[in-house]
């Protein structure tokens, strides 16, 4: 293959995120000040904002969720950035995954040495129904929708799929949710930071405050199987299996590679970066695998000159479990099939040989969809600088990648990160 | 009525609601497209015409939707009364997302991938917003 390399290398040197969750009352302007403020507290020389040369944001829908397009200037001004070029780019829940490739080739082109990257979205001030209208956007409104798909529908139809050809079960699915949970209970920055353990509890304390009958279950994956707390969305796909509806904000601060000691001893370099695209799940050669990923990461491997097995921690596209699943596949941490034997021997966990979403991924941490691939970023910018407090992953994490999917998987962008010593 | 029509969706629509269910097929590359296209993306062509397909095919992928889009809770659909949402390759060849009717939509784990299907049309909306769509139901 022949692998086309930036000329110029680019170096991420600050991230900072609000939590992720609901946040009424706040504007995605609001979000990004925070996340800005979050920023400035983690890069270890400092900056001044006046040294920005670019501004790129990643946000799905201000347009629909907020009656607010053309955002970009508008967070520029909210951080006090204006005159410099402002600029949006969308590509659903890929966008701030984009927004961080937009940086990289402003930076790479000579054009800028330092580009501040924002993935924003408010989601929670419309109601639920209206949510999922618009994120329904990102499908196919010509024969996709009148179908009656949704976006768990779409992963659902994936999921059916993979478990026909590979014979996992819904209960593969579940032991991703309960993982991610675990994981998420460490992360204070996520919207259901909480053990199915913990949600099964309240569940009784709430029945019992309101003199209902108390419900009990076996265990964890008693209380997913059970219908009633557990309700199905698409099947195969229960509630616990889908992200949530979030708001948030994330503020990344990337620059020339040569200038990153004024920022930070320990910058991480941007080594691997690649980008695809795919059609329609109908169109699709295959269901079980997301092409676009796939392509992707053998772009960002070739880039970086390393390999799978290299990788020491990773953030992948969770927003629903069969994702997940998808992903540790197609980044070829396992082989097609083989996944969801690695998921039930516990090889994904944070402790595990191949720790996976540290985070929560999106399941817990939450999935304010345009902040996303930004957040995932975060996490791996933390976990590798050993910043990543009690859910840091042990060993020495030299290497880092995130995976970031729009759409039902027509679009993925992936990104290597290494740290020298 | 069939060479005056352009090779798109609109066109789809409109031969849908003659319950025809149609692809177009590029002369110069020899390829099928379903649903039609104004383009060949293999020739870069538009040398197309027209052709029906049969409606029959396989589920290669489904789901059945409790939590239901604005437009299927208009349509009746939701937590009481689930719907199957699939993707079905036809005998032709090439698949498409439908609904699909005939299963046991309160016990999915019995719906198998490969169910033969054959086409249906189903009308949805009223009045001026009226339009045919392609759905499936079992084959008997």
């Amino acid at each position: 293959m022949d692998v086309k390399k930036l000329k110029r290398g680019v170096s991420l040197v600050g991230a900072g995120m609000t939590p992720f969750g609901t946040f009424p009352g706040l504007n995605t302007r609001d979000l990004f000040v925070q996340a800005f403020r979050d920023l400035q507290g983690s890069v270890d020389k400092g900056f001044d904002p006046k040294d920005i040369d670019a501004l790129v944001i990643g946000n799905y829908s201000s347009t629909m969720f907020e009656g607010q397009n053309f955002m970009a200037p508008y967070v520029a001004d909210a951080v006090g950035l204006t005159p410099i070029p402002a600029s949006r780019v969308e590509l659903a829940c890929a966008s701030s995954g984009l927004a961080i490739r937009q940086a990289i080739l402003t930076i790479a082109s000579g054009l800028a040495d330092v580009v501040l990257v924002g993935g924003l979205e408010k989601e929670s001030d419309l109601p639920i129904a209206r949510v999922t209208d618009v994120l329904a956007t990102a499908s196919d409104s010509v024969y996709e929708n009148p179908s009656g798909f949704t976006f768990p529908g779409l992963y659902a139809t994936l999921a059916t799929a993979y478990m026909h050809q590979y014979g996992a079960t819904p209960e593969t699915f579940m032991q991703i949710a309960i993982k991610n949970h675990e994981n998420g209970v460490l992360n204070p920055n996520a919207q259901f930071g909480a053990r199915i353990s913990d949600i099964m509890a309240s569940k009784q304390k709430s029945a019992e405050k309101r003199g209902k009958p108390i419900p009990s279950w076996a265990d964890e994956m008693a209380f997913l199987k059970d219908e009633k707390a557990n309700p199905t969305i698409a099947w195969p796909m229960r509630l616990f299996d889908c992200s949530p509806v979030s708001d948030g904000a994330v503020a990344l601060l990337l620059v020339a590679d040569e200038i990153a000691s004024s920022f930070t001893d320990k910058p991480l370099h941007i080594i691997g970066y690649g980008q695809g695209s795919d059609v329609p799940t109908y169109e699709r050669e295959t269901l079980t695998s997301i092409k676009a990923a796939r392509v992707a990461a053998k772009q960002a491997y070739a880039t970086a000159g390393v390999t799978p097995k290299d990788i020491k921690v990773c953030e992948v596209h969770d927003c629903f479990t069969v994702a997940e699943l998808i992903a540790i596949e197609d980044l070829g941490f396992f082989k097609p099939g083989e996944g969801h034997k690695a998921v039930a021997e516990g090889l994904t966990t944070r402790l595990g040989p191949r720790p996976i979403n540290s985070s929560g991924g999106l399941k817990s941490k939450g999935h304010p969809v345009g902040a996303t691939g930004a957040g995932q970023v975060v996490e791996v910018f933390k976990q590798m600088r050993g910043e990543a407090g009690p859910r840091q992953v042990p060993g020495d994490l030299n290497l880092g990648l995130t995976h970031n999917l729009g759409g039902s998987g027509m679009a993925a962008i992936v990104h290597i990160f290494e740290r020298r010593h | 009525m069939s060479e005056q029509l352009p090779f798109n969706s609109a066109s789809y629509f409109k031969w849908l609601s003659q319950q025809k269910i149609m692809g177009c097929r590029n002369r110069t590359s020899g390829k099928f497209y379903f649903p039609p296209r104004p383009m060949c993306t293999s020739s870069y062509t538009d040398d197309m015409e027209w052709e029906e397909v049969s409606g029959e095919g396989v589920i290669i992928a489904f789901t059945v939707i409790t939590v239901a889009p604005t437009l299927m809770i208009e349509a009746g659909y939701g937590r009481d009364k689930p719907y199957c949402a699939g993707i079905v390759r036809l005998t032709e060849g090439p698949a498409i997302s439908a609904q699909i009717f005939g299963l046991d939509m309160a016990n999915p784990a019995s719906i198998k991938i490969g169910t033969h299907v054959k086409a249906v049309f189903i009308d949805r909306g009223e009045d001026e917003a009226k339009r045919t769509y392609l759905g499936f139901e079992v084959a008997k």
